[in-house]
Protein backbone atom coordinates (compact mmCIF):
# COMPACT_ATOMS: atom_id res chain seq x y z
CA UNK A 1 0.00 0.00 0.00
CA UNK A 2 2.95 2.57 0.66
CA UNK A 3 5.62 2.71 -1.58
CA UNK A 4 9.25 1.90 -0.34
CA UNK A 5 11.33 4.15 1.54
CA UNK A 6 15.06 4.81 0.60
CA UNK A 7 17.69 2.34 2.61
CA UNK A 8 18.50 4.13 5.63
CA UNK A 9 15.58 6.08 6.55
CA UNK A 10 13.53 4.15 9.86
CA UNK A 11 10.60 5.86 10.63
CA UNK A 12 9.38 4.28 13.84
CA UNK A 13 12.96 4.64 15.65
CA UNK A 14 13.88 7.98 14.88
CA UNK A 15 11.25 9.82 17.04
CA UNK A 16 13.58 12.68 17.59
CA UNK A 17 13.89 13.08 13.38
CA UNK A 18 9.95 13.69 13.46
CA UNK A 19 8.00 16.79 12.84
CA UNK A 20 4.33 17.39 13.50
CA UNK A 21 2.71 19.93 10.81
CA UNK A 22 -0.42 20.74 10.98
CA UNK A 23 -1.29 21.76 7.25
CA UNK A 24 -4.76 23.66 7.56
CA UNK A 25 -7.24 24.19 8.39
CA UNK A 26 -6.95 27.50 6.14
CA UNK A 27 -4.27 26.03 4.20
CA UNK A 28 -5.24 26.02 0.34
CA UNK A 29 -3.76 22.67 -0.04
CA UNK A 30 -6.00 20.98 2.45
CA UNK A 31 -9.14 22.73 1.65
CA UNK A 32 -11.08 23.48 4.72
CA UNK A 33 -9.60 20.71 7.41
CA UNK A 34 -7.12 20.31 8.73
CA UNK A 35 -4.29 17.62 8.60
CA UNK A 36 -1.80 16.86 11.01
CA UNK A 37 1.21 15.08 9.45
CA UNK A 38 4.19 13.94 10.96
CA UNK A 39 7.25 14.17 8.89
CA UNK A 40 10.42 12.24 8.86
CA UNK A 41 12.59 14.69 6.51
CA UNK A 42 10.35 14.07 3.03
CA UNK A 43 8.65 11.67 4.24
CA UNK A 44 4.75 11.11 5.93
CA UNK A 45 5.07 9.24 8.89
CA UNK A 46 1.76 9.52 10.37
CA UNK A 47 -1.52 11.34 8.62
CA UNK A 48 -3.96 12.41 11.20
CA UNK A 49 -7.51 13.58 9.35
CA UNK A 50 -9.08 16.49 11.59
CA UNK A 51 -11.96 17.78 9.69
CA UNK A 52 -15.12 20.22 11.41
CA UNK A 53 -13.65 23.00 10.55
CA UNK A 54 -16.90 24.11 8.60
CA UNK A 55 -19.24 21.82 10.35
CA UNK A 56 -22.97 23.46 10.56
CA UNK A 57 -24.95 21.16 12.00
CA UNK A 58 -27.31 20.24 8.99
CA UNK A 59 -28.63 17.32 9.95
CA UNK A 60 -29.84 18.76 13.30
CA UNK A 61 -30.83 22.12 11.18
CA UNK A 62 -33.56 19.67 8.98
CA UNK A 63 -35.19 18.49 12.62
CA UNK A 64 -36.52 21.44 12.93
CA UNK A 65 -37.98 22.32 9.26
CA UNK A 66 -40.46 20.46 7.49
CA UNK A 67 -39.75 18.51 4.49
CA UNK A 68 -40.21 21.45 1.74
CA UNK A 69 -38.68 23.81 4.00
CA UNK A 70 -35.22 21.75 4.25
CA UNK A 71 -34.69 21.70 0.69
CA UNK A 72 -32.78 24.82 0.33
CA UNK A 73 -30.19 24.30 3.45
CA UNK A 74 -29.67 20.47 3.01
CA UNK A 75 -27.87 21.57 -0.40
CA UNK A 76 -25.66 23.93 1.27
CA UNK A 77 -22.48 21.10 2.09
CA UNK A 78 -21.91 20.75 -1.30
CA UNK A 79 -23.16 23.91 -3.56
CA UNK A 80 -21.53 22.71 -6.55
CA UNK A 81 -23.43 19.36 -6.25
CA UNK A 82 -26.85 20.61 -5.19
CA UNK A 83 -28.68 18.34 -7.54
CA UNK A 84 -27.42 15.28 -6.68
CA UNK A 85 -27.42 15.74 -2.94
CA UNK A 86 -30.89 16.69 -2.98
CA UNK A 87 -31.69 13.45 -5.18
CA UNK A 88 -31.70 11.23 -2.56
CA UNK A 89 -33.58 13.60 0.08
CA UNK A 90 -36.28 13.73 -2.56
CA UNK A 91 -36.53 9.75 -3.33
CA UNK A 92 -36.78 9.24 0.34
CA UNK A 93 -39.46 11.91 1.01
CA UNK A 94 -41.09 10.51 -1.81
CA UNK A 95 -40.84 6.63 -0.02
CA UNK A 96 -42.28 8.35 3.00
CA UNK A 97 -45.13 10.77 1.74
CA UNK A 98 -45.75 7.80 -0.79
CA UNK A 99 -45.69 10.72 -4.02
CA UNK A 100 -45.42 9.52 -7.46
CA UNK A 101 -43.29 11.74 -9.99
CA UNK A 102 -44.15 12.22 -13.17
CA UNK A 103 -42.53 10.47 -16.13
CA UNK A 104 -41.35 13.67 -17.30
CA UNK A 105 -39.95 14.86 -14.03
CA UNK A 106 -37.52 12.04 -13.81
CA UNK A 107 -35.89 12.63 -16.66
CA UNK A 108 -35.51 16.33 -16.18
CA UNK A 109 -33.66 14.65 -12.62
CA UNK A 110 -31.34 12.90 -14.38
CA UNK A 111 -30.45 15.49 -16.70
CA UNK A 112 -29.53 17.57 -14.21
CA UNK A 113 -27.60 15.54 -11.49
CA UNK A 114 -25.68 14.73 -14.77
CA UNK A 115 -25.22 18.38 -15.71
CA UNK A 116 -24.55 19.18 -11.78
CA UNK A 117 -22.38 16.31 -11.89
CA UNK A 118 -19.78 17.84 -14.70
CA UNK A 119 -20.13 21.19 -13.08
CA UNK A 120 -18.81 19.54 -9.67
CA UNK A 121 -16.06 17.35 -11.24
CA UNK A 122 -14.79 20.47 -13.33
CA UNK A 123 -14.94 22.55 -10.08
CA UNK A 124 -12.45 19.70 -8.41
CA UNK A 125 -10.53 18.74 -11.63
CA UNK A 126 -9.64 22.64 -11.76
CA UNK A 127 -8.59 22.72 -8.25
CA UNK A 128 -6.44 19.34 -8.72
CA UNK A 129 -4.92 21.06 -11.71
CA UNK A 130 -3.60 24.42 -9.79
CA UNK A 131 -2.07 22.01 -6.94
CA UNK A 132 -0.01 19.91 -9.04
CA UNK A 133 1.17 23.41 -11.06
CA UNK A 134 -1.00 22.85 -14.16
CA UNK A 135 -2.32 26.38 -13.99
CA UNK A 136 -3.83 25.63 -17.86
CA UNK A 137 -6.10 22.83 -16.11
CA UNK A 138 -7.43 25.69 -13.78
CA UNK A 139 -8.81 27.59 -16.27
CA UNK A 140 -9.85 25.40 -18.78
CA UNK A 141 -12.20 23.32 -16.83
CA UNK A 142 -13.45 26.68 -14.83
CA UNK A 143 -14.48 27.88 -18.18
CA UNK A 144 -15.96 24.95 -19.63
CA UNK A 145 -17.86 24.71 -16.45
CA UNK A 146 -20.02 27.81 -17.58
CA UNK A 147 -21.51 26.17 -20.29
CA UNK A 148 -23.49 23.56 -17.51
CA UNK A 149 -23.94 26.12 -15.29
CA UNK A 150 -25.70 28.00 -18.22
CA UNK A 151 -27.88 25.21 -18.59
CA UNK A 152 -28.19 24.56 -15.23
CA UNK A 153 -29.59 28.14 -14.75
CA UNK A 154 -31.34 28.18 -17.82
CA UNK A 155 -33.84 25.40 -16.16
CA UNK A 156 -33.36 26.19 -12.16
CA UNK A 157 -32.97 30.09 -12.47
CA UNK A 158 -29.35 30.10 -10.03
CA UNK A 159 -26.43 29.54 -11.44
CA UNK A 160 -25.02 27.86 -8.51
CA UNK A 161 -27.59 26.76 -5.36
CA UNK A 162 -30.30 25.45 -7.38
CA UNK A 163 -32.55 23.90 -5.01
CA UNK A 164 -34.40 22.89 -8.03
CA UNK A 165 -35.23 19.19 -6.89
CA UNK A 166 -38.13 18.84 -4.46
CA UNK A 167 -40.11 15.75 -3.35
CA UNK A 168 -42.66 14.73 -6.15
CA UNK A 169 -40.59 16.18 -9.09
CA UNK A 170 -38.88 18.88 -9.87
CA UNK A 171 -39.50 23.17 -9.01
CA UNK A 172 -40.55 23.97 -12.54
CA UNK A 173 -40.38 22.80 -16.42
CA UNK A 174 -37.66 23.53 -18.25
CA UNK A 175 -38.04 26.23 -20.93
CA UNK A 176 -38.91 25.80 -24.90
CA UNK A 177 -35.95 25.72 -26.58
CA UNK A 178 -34.21 23.72 -24.36
CA UNK A 179 -33.49 20.66 -25.86
CA UNK A 180 -31.43 22.24 -28.88
CA UNK A 181 -29.96 24.63 -26.54
CA UNK A 182 -28.67 21.60 -24.61
CA UNK A 183 -27.63 19.21 -27.03
CA UNK A 184 -25.57 22.11 -28.72
CA UNK A 185 -23.62 23.19 -25.76
CA UNK A 186 -23.05 19.49 -25.01
CA UNK A 187 -21.55 18.26 -28.84
CA UNK A 188 -19.20 21.28 -27.91
CA UNK A 189 -18.54 20.69 -24.01
CA UNK A 190 -17.81 16.73 -25.60
CA UNK A 191 -15.27 18.45 -27.93
CA UNK A 192 -13.65 20.22 -24.95
CA UNK A 193 -13.75 17.39 -22.94
CA UNK A 194 -11.49 14.97 -25.09
CA UNK A 195 -8.88 18.21 -25.33
CA UNK A 196 -8.08 17.50 -21.30
CA UNK A 197 -7.21 14.22 -22.70
CA UNK A 198 -4.01 15.95 -24.62
CA UNK A 199 -3.06 18.93 -22.56
CA UNK A 200 -3.65 17.40 -18.70
CA UNK A 201 -3.87 13.50 -18.76
CA UNK A 202 -1.04 12.61 -21.56
CA UNK A 203 1.23 15.28 -19.95
CA UNK A 204 4.12 13.50 -18.68
CA UNK A 205 4.92 15.62 -15.61
CA UNK A 206 1.64 14.83 -14.34
CA UNK A 207 2.01 11.43 -14.63
CA UNK A 208 5.28 11.50 -13.23
CA UNK A 209 3.78 12.82 -9.80
CA UNK A 210 0.94 10.88 -9.61
CA UNK A 211 1.43 7.35 -11.13
CA UNK A 212 1.88 5.37 -8.51
CA UNK A 213 1.93 7.50 -5.70
CA UNK A 214 -1.20 6.91 -2.62
CA UNK A 215 -2.01 3.45 -4.30
CA UNK A 216 -5.25 1.66 -2.79
CA UNK A 217 -5.46 -1.65 -3.34
CA UNK A 218 -8.77 -3.33 -3.81
CA UNK A 219 -9.00 -4.98 -1.22
CA UNK A 220 -8.02 -2.13 1.04
CA UNK A 221 -10.57 -0.42 -0.93
CA UNK A 222 -13.55 -2.34 0.12
CA UNK A 223 -12.37 -3.04 3.26
CA UNK A 224 -12.32 0.71 4.43
CA UNK A 225 -15.65 1.52 2.60
CA UNK A 226 -14.47 3.90 0.39
CA UNK A 227 -16.99 4.80 -2.54
CA UNK A 228 -16.81 6.63 -5.78
CA UNK A 229 -13.89 7.37 -8.25
CA UNK A 230 -11.77 6.32 -5.22
CA UNK A 231 -13.87 2.57 -5.44
CA UNK A 232 -13.88 2.16 -9.02
CA UNK A 233 -10.32 3.51 -9.34
CA UNK A 234 -9.18 0.23 -7.46
CA UNK A 235 -10.90 -2.00 -9.54
CA UNK A 236 -14.62 -2.25 -7.76
CA UNK A 237 -17.43 -2.01 -10.20
CA UNK A 238 -19.92 -0.64 -8.09
CA UNK A 239 -22.03 2.59 -9.25
CA UNK A 240 -25.38 2.91 -7.48
CA UNK A 241 -26.92 4.16 -11.55
CA UNK A 242 -25.98 0.63 -12.50
CA UNK A 243 -26.10 -1.13 -9.15
CA UNK A 244 -29.63 0.46 -7.54
CA UNK A 245 -31.14 2.11 -10.50
CA UNK A 246 -33.51 4.78 -9.21
CA UNK A 247 -35.89 7.31 -11.19
CA UNK A 248 -35.17 6.35 -15.18
CA UNK A 249 -31.33 5.18 -14.89
CA UNK A 250 -32.14 1.78 -15.82
CA UNK A 251 -33.71 3.29 -19.43
CA UNK A 252 -30.19 5.05 -20.44
CA UNK A 253 -27.50 3.98 -22.34
CA UNK A 254 -23.97 3.96 -20.40
CA UNK A 255 -21.46 2.20 -18.31
CA UNK A 256 -19.65 2.07 -15.37
CA UNK A 257 -16.30 3.16 -15.67
CA UNK A 258 -13.84 1.14 -13.72
CA UNK A 259 -9.62 1.31 -13.55
CA UNK A 260 -7.66 -0.96 -11.86
CA UNK A 261 -4.30 0.98 -10.96
CA UNK A 262 -5.50 2.78 -7.50
CA UNK A 263 -3.53 5.55 -8.00
CA UNK A 264 -3.65 9.07 -7.89
CA UNK A 265 -3.62 9.11 -11.52
CA UNK A 266 -6.42 6.22 -12.24
CA UNK A 267 -8.31 8.24 -9.09
CA UNK A 268 -7.97 11.66 -10.76
CA UNK A 269 -9.36 9.95 -14.27
CA UNK A 270 -12.20 7.85 -13.26
CA UNK A 271 -14.29 11.62 -12.74
CA UNK A 272 -13.27 12.22 -15.98
CA UNK A 273 -14.61 9.10 -17.67
CA UNK A 274 -17.42 9.52 -15.72
CA UNK A 275 -18.34 13.40 -17.50
CA UNK A 276 -17.93 11.73 -20.66
CA UNK A 277 -20.47 9.51 -19.71
CA UNK A 278 -23.06 12.17 -18.48
CA UNK A 279 -22.72 13.73 -21.70
CA UNK A 280 -24.12 10.58 -23.17
CA UNK A 281 -26.62 9.89 -20.50
CA UNK A 282 -27.84 13.76 -20.99
CA UNK A 283 -28.62 13.14 -24.97
CA UNK A 284 -29.96 9.58 -24.40
CA UNK A 285 -32.00 11.23 -21.67
CA UNK A 286 -33.11 14.20 -23.91
CA UNK A 287 -34.00 11.92 -26.53
CA UNK A 288 -35.97 9.29 -24.55
CA UNK A 289 -37.89 12.07 -22.59
CA UNK A 290 -41.25 13.00 -22.68
CA UNK A 291 -41.97 16.00 -24.87
CA UNK A 292 -44.79 17.20 -22.60
CA UNK A 293 -46.45 16.62 -19.38
CA UNK A 294 -46.39 17.77 -15.69
CA UNK A 295 -43.13 17.92 -14.01
CA UNK A 296 -44.20 17.62 -10.17
CA UNK A 297 -46.93 16.17 -7.90
CA UNK A 298 -48.62 18.62 -5.78
CA UNK A 299 -48.38 18.61 -2.44
CA UNK A 300 -50.54 18.61 0.44
CA UNK A 301 -49.68 21.59 2.68
CA UNK A 302 -47.22 20.44 5.34
CA UNK A 303 -47.35 16.61 4.82
CA UNK A 304 -46.66 14.58 7.22
CA UNK A 305 -45.05 10.79 7.01
CA UNK A 306 -45.84 8.16 8.66
CA UNK A 307 -44.00 5.76 11.79
CA UNK A 308 -41.34 5.05 9.03
CA UNK A 309 -37.95 5.08 7.86
CA UNK A 310 -36.11 5.79 4.67
CA UNK A 311 -32.62 5.07 2.89
CA UNK A 312 -32.14 5.97 -0.13
CA UNK A 313 -29.10 7.10 -1.92
CA UNK A 314 -27.53 8.04 -5.67
CA UNK A 315 -24.23 8.15 -7.16
CA UNK A 316 -23.04 11.48 -6.65
CA UNK A 317 -19.91 13.45 -8.20
CA UNK A 318 -17.80 11.72 -4.78
CA UNK A 319 -19.71 8.61 -4.78
CA UNK A 320 -23.13 7.23 -3.31
CA UNK A 321 -24.58 9.48 -1.43
CA UNK A 322 -27.36 8.10 1.19
CA UNK A 323 -29.98 10.26 3.15
CA UNK A 324 -31.45 8.32 6.19
CA UNK A 325 -34.87 9.62 7.57
CA UNK A 326 -36.73 8.49 10.42
CA UNK A 327 -40.19 10.07 10.78
CA UNK A 328 -42.69 10.17 13.65
CA UNK A 329 -45.60 11.13 12.09
CA UNK A 330 -44.94 14.96 11.84
CA UNK A 331 -44.46 17.30 9.41
CA UNK A 332 -41.00 17.99 10.53
CA UNK A 333 -38.04 14.98 10.29
CA UNK A 334 -37.85 13.65 13.40
CA UNK A 335 -33.90 12.82 12.47
CA UNK A 336 -32.07 12.82 9.07
CA UNK A 337 -28.73 11.06 8.17
CA UNK A 338 -26.41 12.74 5.37
CA UNK A 339 -23.89 9.50 4.47
CA UNK A 340 -21.58 11.36 2.54
CA UNK A 341 -18.84 10.14 -0.02
CA UNK A 342 -16.18 12.53 1.54
CA UNK A 343 -16.95 11.24 4.79
CA UNK A 344 -16.36 8.01 3.87
CA UNK A 345 -13.07 8.68 1.80
CA UNK A 346 -11.37 10.17 4.40
CA UNK A 347 -10.47 6.96 6.13
CA UNK A 348 -8.25 6.03 3.82
CA UNK A 349 -6.45 9.59 3.97
CA UNK A 350 -3.84 8.06 6.76
CA UNK A 351 -3.13 5.38 5.01
CA UNK A 352 -2.43 6.37 1.54
CA UNK A 353 -0.40 9.56 2.51
CA UNK A 354 1.71 7.17 4.79
CA UNK A 355 4.82 6.65 3.55
CA UNK A 356 4.55 8.98 0.65
CA UNK A 357 6.67 12.52 0.06
CA UNK A 358 5.16 15.46 1.69
CA UNK A 359 5.01 16.88 -2.09
CA UNK A 360 2.80 14.59 -3.17
CA UNK A 361 0.47 15.30 -0.49
CA UNK A 362 -1.65 17.25 -2.45
CA UNK A 363 -1.37 14.86 -5.39
CA UNK A 364 -2.86 12.44 -3.29
CA UNK A 365 -5.21 14.69 -0.69
CA UNK A 366 -7.26 15.99 -3.72
CA UNK A 367 -7.51 12.96 -5.80
CA UNK A 368 -9.23 11.29 -3.63
CA UNK A 369 -12.50 13.37 -4.61
CA UNK A 370 -13.25 15.18 -1.46
CA UNK A 371 -14.87 17.50 -0.10
CA UNK A 372 -14.76 19.47 3.43
CA UNK A 373 -17.74 21.58 3.40
CA UNK A 374 -19.65 18.05 2.66
CA UNK A 375 -17.97 15.80 4.76
CA UNK A 376 -18.69 18.33 8.00
CA UNK A 377 -21.99 18.35 7.02
CA UNK B 1 -41.15 3.43 20.46
CA UNK B 2 -39.88 0.17 19.73
CA UNK B 3 -39.37 -0.17 15.93
CA UNK B 4 -41.58 -3.61 15.85
CA UNK B 5 -44.53 -2.00 17.20
CA UNK B 6 -43.85 0.81 14.49
CA UNK B 7 -43.88 -1.16 11.86
CA UNK B 8 -47.66 -3.17 13.46
CA UNK B 9 -49.27 0.12 13.79
CA UNK B 10 -48.23 1.60 9.90
CA UNK B 11 -50.54 -1.58 8.62
CA UNK B 12 -53.52 0.66 10.69
CA UNK B 13 -52.85 4.23 10.77
CA UNK B 14 -51.75 4.40 7.15
CA UNK B 15 -55.96 5.05 6.06
CA UNK B 16 -55.91 8.09 8.07
CA UNK B 17 -52.86 9.96 7.22
CA UNK B 18 -52.49 9.94 3.60
CA UNK B 19 -55.25 9.28 1.16
CA UNK B 20 -52.75 8.43 -1.74
CA UNK B 21 -50.69 6.45 -0.03
CA UNK B 22 -53.76 4.08 1.28
CA UNK B 23 -55.19 3.62 -2.13
CA UNK B 24 -51.56 2.20 -3.27
CA UNK B 25 -51.44 0.18 -0.11
CA UNK B 26 -54.73 -1.49 -0.76
CA UNK B 27 -52.91 -4.09 -2.78
CA UNK B 28 -51.46 -6.81 -0.14
CA UNK B 29 -47.88 -6.15 0.29
CA UNK B 30 -45.64 -9.09 -1.08
CA UNK B 31 -42.63 -9.12 0.92
CA UNK B 32 -39.83 -9.65 -1.72
CA UNK B 33 -38.41 -13.13 -1.77
CA UNK B 34 -34.77 -12.50 -1.48
CA UNK B 35 -34.72 -9.82 1.39
CA UNK B 36 -36.96 -12.20 3.28
CA UNK B 37 -34.67 -15.69 2.66
CA UNK B 38 -31.45 -13.20 3.75
CA UNK B 39 -33.27 -11.72 7.13
CA UNK B 40 -34.87 -15.61 8.13
CA UNK B 41 -31.23 -16.90 7.82
CA UNK B 42 -30.59 -14.34 10.16
CA UNK B 43 -33.42 -14.82 12.98
CA UNK B 44 -33.46 -19.06 12.08
CA UNK B 45 -29.11 -18.89 13.59
CA UNK B 46 -30.17 -16.03 16.71
CA UNK B 47 -33.56 -16.87 17.26
CA UNK B 48 -35.30 -14.06 20.04
CA UNK B 49 -31.87 -12.48 20.20
CA UNK B 50 -32.42 -11.11 16.70
CA UNK B 51 -35.55 -9.88 15.01
CA UNK B 52 -37.08 -8.29 11.77
CA UNK B 53 -37.79 -4.63 11.68
CA UNK B 54 -39.07 -4.99 8.66
CA UNK B 55 -38.79 -6.27 4.48
CA UNK B 56 -39.30 -3.62 1.88
CA UNK B 57 -37.51 -4.22 -1.50
CA UNK B 58 -33.93 -3.53 -1.29
CA UNK B 59 -34.05 -2.75 2.46
CA UNK B 60 -33.76 -5.26 5.29
CA UNK B 61 -33.53 -4.40 9.15
CA UNK B 62 -32.84 -6.45 11.36
CA UNK B 63 -32.30 -5.26 15.45
CA UNK B 64 -30.79 -6.56 17.86
CA UNK B 65 -29.70 -6.29 21.48
CA UNK B 66 -26.51 -4.29 22.56
CA UNK B 67 -25.09 -8.03 23.72
CA UNK B 68 -25.78 -9.58 21.05
CA UNK B 69 -24.47 -7.26 18.25
CA UNK B 70 -21.08 -8.24 17.66
CA UNK B 71 -22.65 -11.76 17.21
CA UNK B 72 -24.81 -10.79 14.65
CA UNK B 73 -22.59 -8.38 12.82
CA UNK B 74 -20.25 -11.18 12.90
CA UNK B 75 -23.10 -13.62 11.33
CA UNK B 76 -23.80 -10.48 8.91
CA UNK B 77 -19.86 -10.29 7.52
CA UNK B 78 -19.43 -14.08 7.40
CA UNK B 79 -22.29 -15.53 6.27
CA UNK B 80 -24.58 -13.22 4.83
CA UNK B 81 -21.34 -11.58 2.54
CA UNK B 82 -22.14 -7.56 3.78
CA UNK B 83 -18.69 -6.63 4.24
CA UNK B 84 -18.32 -2.50 4.51
CA UNK B 85 -20.61 0.02 6.50
CA UNK B 86 -22.35 3.03 4.57
CA UNK B 87 -23.07 5.14 7.68
CA UNK B 88 -23.90 5.11 11.50
CA UNK B 89 -26.59 7.15 12.43
CA UNK B 90 -27.49 7.98 16.23
CA UNK B 91 -30.77 8.73 17.14
CA UNK B 92 -32.18 9.56 20.63
CA UNK B 93 -35.52 8.82 21.79
CA UNK B 94 -35.86 10.80 25.07
CA UNK B 95 -39.26 8.93 26.36
CA UNK B 96 -38.01 5.65 25.84
CA UNK B 97 -34.54 6.97 27.21
CA UNK B 98 -32.93 5.13 24.58
CA UNK B 99 -30.64 6.15 22.06
CA UNK B 100 -31.16 3.89 18.92
CA UNK B 101 -27.66 3.29 16.65
CA UNK B 102 -28.34 2.21 13.13
CA UNK B 103 -25.67 0.58 10.82
CA UNK B 104 -26.42 0.51 7.27
CA UNK B 105 -24.32 -2.70 5.96
CA UNK B 106 -23.54 -2.91 2.21
CA UNK B 107 -21.49 -5.17 0.08
CA UNK B 108 -19.14 -4.75 -2.76
CA UNK B 109 -17.67 -8.42 -3.30
CA UNK B 110 -21.02 -10.21 -3.71
CA UNK B 111 -22.92 -9.05 -6.84
CA UNK B 112 -26.33 -9.95 -5.49
CA UNK B 113 -26.30 -8.23 -2.62
CA UNK B 114 -25.24 -4.66 -4.48
CA UNK B 115 -28.85 -3.91 -4.43
CA UNK B 116 -29.13 -4.83 -0.52
CA UNK B 117 -28.66 -2.30 2.31
CA UNK B 118 -28.97 -3.76 5.46
CA UNK B 119 -30.33 -1.59 8.49
CA UNK B 120 -28.54 -3.06 11.64
CA UNK B 121 -30.19 -1.25 14.71
CA UNK B 122 -29.53 -1.49 18.64
CA UNK B 123 -30.16 0.15 21.39
CA UNK B 124 -28.75 1.73 24.23
CA UNK B 125 -29.50 3.39 27.71
CA UNK B 126 -29.41 7.05 27.78
CA UNK B 127 -29.01 9.18 30.65
CA UNK B 128 -30.67 12.41 31.44
CA UNK B 129 -27.96 14.15 32.36
CA UNK B 130 -25.17 12.89 30.09
CA UNK B 131 -21.32 11.87 30.48
CA UNK B 132 -19.73 10.98 27.46
CA UNK B 133 -17.75 7.94 27.91
CA UNK B 134 -18.17 7.64 31.57
CA UNK B 135 -22.28 6.83 31.74
CA UNK B 136 -24.03 4.12 30.97
CA UNK B 137 -24.68 5.03 27.68
CA UNK B 138 -22.18 2.24 25.58
CA UNK B 139 -22.10 -0.33 23.46
CA UNK B 140 -19.32 -2.93 21.78
CA UNK B 141 -17.70 -1.36 18.83
CA UNK B 142 -18.49 -2.84 15.37
CA UNK B 143 -15.08 -1.38 14.08
CA UNK B 144 -13.01 -4.62 14.12
CA UNK B 145 -15.92 -6.14 12.11
CA UNK B 146 -16.57 -4.08 9.85
CA UNK B 147 -13.35 -1.56 9.43
CA UNK B 148 -15.18 1.28 7.68
CA UNK B 149 -17.18 1.93 10.75
CA UNK B 150 -14.26 4.01 12.44
CA UNK B 151 -14.77 7.75 11.60
CA UNK B 152 -18.64 6.98 11.86
CA UNK B 153 -18.41 5.84 15.27
CA UNK B 154 -16.35 8.71 16.48
CA UNK B 155 -18.85 11.20 14.86
CA UNK B 156 -21.77 9.07 17.15
CA UNK B 157 -19.92 9.05 20.14
CA UNK B 158 -19.22 13.24 20.53
CA UNK B 159 -22.26 13.89 18.26
CA UNK B 160 -24.82 11.11 20.95
CA UNK B 161 -22.58 10.44 23.50
CA UNK B 162 -22.34 6.85 23.13
CA UNK B 163 -19.32 5.47 24.07
CA UNK B 164 -18.24 2.34 21.85
CA UNK B 165 -16.19 0.10 23.59
CA UNK B 166 -12.98 -1.31 22.15
CA UNK B 167 -12.81 1.26 19.32
CA UNK B 168 -9.05 2.51 19.92
CA UNK B 169 -9.66 5.88 19.21
CA UNK B 170 -12.96 7.77 20.68
CA UNK B 171 -11.34 11.67 20.33
CA UNK B 172 -13.13 14.06 19.17
CA UNK B 173 -14.04 14.67 15.24
CA UNK B 174 -16.20 17.14 14.51
CA UNK B 175 -16.57 19.23 16.93
CA UNK B 176 -14.17 22.23 18.89
CA UNK B 177 -12.16 20.43 21.02
CA UNK B 178 -13.63 23.12 23.89
CA UNK B 179 -17.00 21.76 23.13
CA UNK B 180 -18.38 21.82 27.17
CA UNK B 181 -22.03 21.40 25.98
CA UNK B 182 -24.05 17.73 25.90
CA UNK B 183 -23.91 15.92 22.63
CA UNK B 184 -25.57 18.30 20.08
CA UNK B 185 -27.85 16.05 18.47
CA UNK B 186 -29.44 14.51 21.52
CA UNK B 187 -32.97 15.56 21.67
CA UNK B 188 -32.70 18.08 24.92
CA UNK B 189 -30.01 20.60 22.62
CA UNK B 190 -32.09 22.93 21.20
CA UNK B 191 -30.78 25.40 18.67
CA UNK B 192 -30.79 29.09 19.81
CA UNK B 193 -33.63 30.66 18.99
CA UNK B 194 -36.01 27.54 18.18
Amino acid sequence: MTTSLPPGIQLEKADDRIMTLNVGPQHPGSGHMRLIIKVDGDYIVSCDPDPGYVHRGEEKMAEYRNYIQNIPHLERPIIHDSCNILYPYCLAVEDLLGLEVPERAKYIRVIASELNRCVYTLYWLAIYGIFLGHSTMFMWPMGDREFCIDLLEAMSGARVTHAYFVPGGVRNDVPANFEERCLRQIDYFEKRLKQYEDIFYQNPVLKQRTEGTGVLSRMDAIRLGTTGSVLRSAGVDFDVRKKEPYDVYDNLDFQTQVLKEGDSYARSRVPYLDMLESCRIIKDALKKMPKSGSVRTKLKPNPKGGNEEAYRRVESGRGSLGMYIVSDGKPEPYRVKISVGSFRNLICMPYLLKGEKLGNMPAVYWSLNYWPVEADR
Amino acid sequence: MSSEKIINEKSSETVETKLEVAKKETIPVVEPKFEKSLAEKVVTKFGTKATIGFIKPNRIRINAKKENILDVATFIRDELNFDHAESVTGVDYPQSKEIEVVYHLGSYTEPQLAKQVLTLATRVPREDIPNPGNDSTRMPSLRDIFYSVEFHERECFEMLGVYFEGHPDNRRLLLPEDWADIPPFRKDFSIKGR
